[in-house]
């Protein structure tokens, strides 16, 4: 597909999304911005999550087939990789957290070049790993940041967060690195699809569309609290009544918190139907999260069927003469 | 190799992408990168589906597909995502990050975009989307989806006989996709229309017949590996005795076909035979087959069922024979198949018992379910154990660098192994480069059923990144000799070297075994296995 409509088409939508969210605040229906459709949004995320997990789930794994990265347990002189090989319950769990935590496997990233020759070059090329870590760990220091709507009175830890977040102090509201690296890392992951020329190739509008998204989601929260100083307080007061089920439309909220709030509705209403379904989906990628012991360790195929197969008896019948000939034993003579 | 154009025109690759996008990219298959097609026989013979003429080539404008082609190729992928979490999985879960992308060979070699691992599996993965996904359906192509037309069906036959399911870009990718689950499904369903490739299903008929891919007759196996014998006897003034197909034996061993029948795994095979004999004495008890004459299974790269059914002649021989455990020669996706795969598919081995070396005594606990043992484990022991007489002076002819073979690497781990083997057996080894050994070991670019003549260009361009890392050493360390655990690397490597690197050979880790082991009453040897004279020997001999 032609890189401009690629990016495009998700551009055009979020804009309109963006502009359906101040229509409805101008028109005051904070009611419909407000409630409904993040309630609706929940709900999509919910069903849909619990819908594609089970999906997954009901498929069953007939063989073991783990991507081995390293040495396998066999003679005991010989130093098994229990990460990269693991052959334990607990050597799996570690290797999946290193996937799930650090990105073991991006952090392996090289770049190929052809140089003349020829002679090929394997760069280490670690710059998506650290845009990827610097993306999720952002965003999910945002998402626990804003738990403090979410809570009365609020955890610790979210203290904590917070108080790790704006260790800059600088500025009133103090400045939050959490957003600004969000914001930065969606801007690097964006000009590296658009840039490099095979990533531009190989994406699609759902590859844009959800940094697009996310990338109005920081935007307008920082806007939110730098610039237009939304009221916390009567913010606070929507998302409890939210989350207590009983939900009121403080007054004094601006229309820009509705663009944010629609936006993270959009965001997680989407999600399931998504690729951003890879959070749930490396859990259970049968290529990370199975030990490489199955030549010890018996795996058992629910759907294993009998097959035919050409039988030994079946075979001397053919070539019994021939084997007679040459000397080789027979079952009958 | 006339039909391929010479290295330094073959090298000039362009790895940016053409500016159409690759759904309005239609395939052009191209003579010297596809594949034959299957004849109908090796069709026949084992029952599997048959297209609609018996003779077509994929260079035909229409290919013989019949009326419901769409409904069954649905069907089963329907089938397969309910069979299959690891296909559901990566159907869903990709987010294009492209770290694939110049993981694999054959897009380093070639620059096509749709050799990137990533737009291989998009193939497959926008058909998905447009009849098993709800944004698929509603938005079609805006959501990457498309329609299964006759040309996507020629893509896919086009690419997936491009993939030799190394597994080498799963290494890096952030979720584990495994290409090798992509191709070998997308084959499974190119196969419920009956187009095969020649290269893979002629063998898999052989093998379903005689026992292994070559269609070798039970007298004609036992017939080289007599001639081994007397080569064997001539080299060395020893005459090895090994029993075929012998009821009561300790341990039944099985090899790929290609050990049996083809330069330079010959040698290798001889190299077992003098193995075999050395440990006689010591009380070791095993024998051939010629039932289950092959540790390959071209069936892997036609369906995992058909996989099944050519693998489980091993099981059955062995109870057969009644033989405690299987030792297992140097082959690589046979190992893929024995550990991921042979124990859940033939299994439960319980008519056998865990692995025990007779010779050490030492017990193969990594094996005790399968009951089947890697020779390089096996010969590693030995070796650690001081039971093996070793005279390493007789490969210095020979400096050797190591091939990480993709599936004992990747699918097994078997890393160390080797290279205990080969540091023992030889004085002279250098790794190639660590981007291209172990886990991210590059392919011999005709793996998978690829090893075929017709697609000789594809493969020269697929064993590129191999070759150059084994040209590195050849330059940095006068490295003449590739050593691999892998019979279609052995077949396969030496064409590539030859086209690539012409100065290097290639061979088994038990050639190089066979060389240095000293056997009893052996005469002074003067050549190798390969009946080359050994310069070392008669240096030696002037002091």
């Amino acid at each position: 597909m032609n890189v401009w409509i690629c990016i495009g088409i998700p551009l055009v939508v979020v804009g309109a999304l963006v502009v359906v969210a101040l229509g409805g605040a101008l028109l005051n229906l904070q009611l419909i911005f407000g409630v409904i459709v993040p309630y609706l949004a929940f709900a999509a995320f919910l069903v849909g999550f619990i819908y594609r997990v089970v999906r997954w789930g009901r498929s069953p794994v007939p063989f073991r087939i783990p991507t081995v990265c390293g040495q396998q347990k066999s003679l005991p002189w010989i130093k098994a990789s229990y990460l990269e090989s693991p052959y334990t319950k607990w050597g799996v769990v570690w290797r999946m957290a290193l996937e799930i935590l650090f990105f073991r496997s991006l952090f392996r990233n090289t770049a190929m070049e052809l140089k003349t020759g020829p002679k090929l070059i394997y760069g280490s090329s670690k710059w998506l790993w650290i845009a990827a870590l610097a993306f999720h760990y952002s965003f999910l220091t945002v998402v626990v940041r804003h738990l403090r709507f979410f809570a009365e009175p609020y955890p610790a830890l979210i203290h904590l967060i917070e108080s790790l977040d704006g260790f800059l102090q600088v500025g009133a509201p103090g400045v939050m690195i959490s957003g600004l690296v969000l914001l930065g890392a969606v801007g690097f992951l964006f000009l590296r699809r658009v840039v490099l020329p095979q990533l531009r190739y190989i994406s699609l509008p759902a590859d844009y569309f959800p940094l697009f998204v996310i990338g109005a989601v920081a935007a307008s929260g920082i806007l939110l609290r730098y610039f237009t100083k939304v009221d916390v307080v009567a913010v606070k007061q929507l998302m409890m009544g939210l989350v207590t089920f009983q939900p009121k439309i403080p007054d004094g909220i601006g229309s820009l918190f509705y663009v944010h709030l629609f936006l993270v509705s959009v965001l997680i209403a989407y999600f399931p139907w998504s690729k951003l379904m890879h959070m749930g989906g490396v859990f259970l990628s049968p290529t990370r999260n199975l030990p490489n012991n199955s030549r010890a360790v018996r795996h058992v195929n629910p759907w294993n069927y009998p097959v035919p197969v050409h039988t030994y008896e079946e075979y001397e019948e053919e070539f019994r003469d021939k084997m007679i000939e040459a000397g080789l034993p027979v079952e009958k003579e | 190799m006339a039909d391929v154009s010479k290295p330094e025109e073959l090298v000039q690759i362009d790895h940016v992408p053409p500016a159409s996008g690759w759904m309005d990219t239609p395939v052009r298959i191209q003579p010297g990168i596809h594949l034959y097609p299957a004849k109908a026989s090796s069709l026949e013979y084992v029952g599997m589906p048959l297209p609609t003429t018996k003779e077509w080539s994929p260079l035909d404008e229409t290919w013989p597909l019949p009326d419901n082609w769409v409904e069954i190729v649905l069907e089963g992928l329907r089938t397969r995502l309910d069979r299959f979490r690891s296909l559901r999985i990566f159907m869903d879960v990709c987010v294009r990050c492209g770290a694939c992308a110049d993981k694999c060979h054959f897009f380093i070699g070639s620059g096509d975009p749709k050799n990137m691992p990533v737009l291989r599996a998009e193939l497959l993965r926008s058909v998905y989307r447009k009849d098993f996904t709800l944004a698929g359906k509603v938005l079609g192509k805006i959501a990457g989806a498309r329609k299964l037309t006759p040309e996507v069906l020629k893509e896919w036959w086009y690419y997936f006989f491009q993939c030799t399911e190394c597994r080498r870009c799963s290494v890096f990718c952030p979720y584990g996709i495994d290409t090798a689950e992509i191709t070998i499904i997308g084959r499974e369903l190119i196969n419920l229309l009956g187009l095969n490739a020649d290269w893979i299903q002629t063998p898999v008929a052989n093998c379903y017949r005689t026992g292994n891919h070559l269609g070798i007759q039970p007298h004609a196996f036992k017939d080289m590996i007599d001639f081994f014998v007397d080569e064997i006897e001539g080299i060395t003034g020893v005459r090895v005795n090994p029993s075929f197909n012998r009821k009561g034996a300790e341990i039944l061993f099985i090899t790929p076909s290609g050990d049996v029948f083809a330069d330079p795994g010959t040698y290798t095979c001889m190299g077992y035979l003098i193995l075999f004999h050395y440990l006689e004495s010591l009380g070791l008890d095993i024998t051939w087959s010629t039932y289950a004459s092959e540790g390959g299974n071209f069936g892997f790269f036609t369906s995992h069922e058909m996989m099944k059914r050519l693998n489980a002649k091993m099981y059955a021989e062995a109870k057969r024979l009644g033989v405690k455990w299987i030792l297992g020669g140097e082959c690589g996706h046979m190992w893929r198949v024995i550990q991921q795969y042979m124990d859940t598919m033939n299994g439960p081995a319980d008519f056998l018992q865990e692995p025990v070396s007779p010779i050490t005594g030492t017990r193969f606990e990594n094996a005790r379910s399968t009951k089947m043992v890697h020779i390089t484990e096996f010969t590693a022991d030995l070796i650690k154990n001081k039971k093996l007489k070793l005279d390493p002076a007789r490969n210095d002819d020979v400096v050797v660098t190591y091939h990480d073979s993709c599936n004992p690497a990747r699918g097994m781990g078997l890393l160390e192994e080797p290279r205990y083997v080969i540091r023992n057996v030889c004085n002279h080894f250098y790794e190639m480069p660590e981007n291209t050994i172990r886990e991210q070991t590059f392919c011999c670019g005709s793996g998978a059923g690829l090893n075929a003549g017709e697609n000789m260009e594809l493969r020269m361009r697929g064993g590129f990144p191999r070759a150059n890392a084994v040209r590195y050493v050849h330059q940095k360390h006068g490295v003449n000799m590739l050593a691999c655990v892998c019979a279609i690397d052995r077949a396969a490597l030496p064409p590539l070297m030859e086209y690539w690197v012409p100065e290097v050979g290639v061979t088994g880790v038990h050639e190089l075994v066979g060389n240095a082991l000293v056997l009893d009453g052996e005469k002074q040897r003067t050549t190798n296995l390969r009946a080359e004279p050994i310069g070392g020997m008669e240096e030696d001999e002037d002091v």
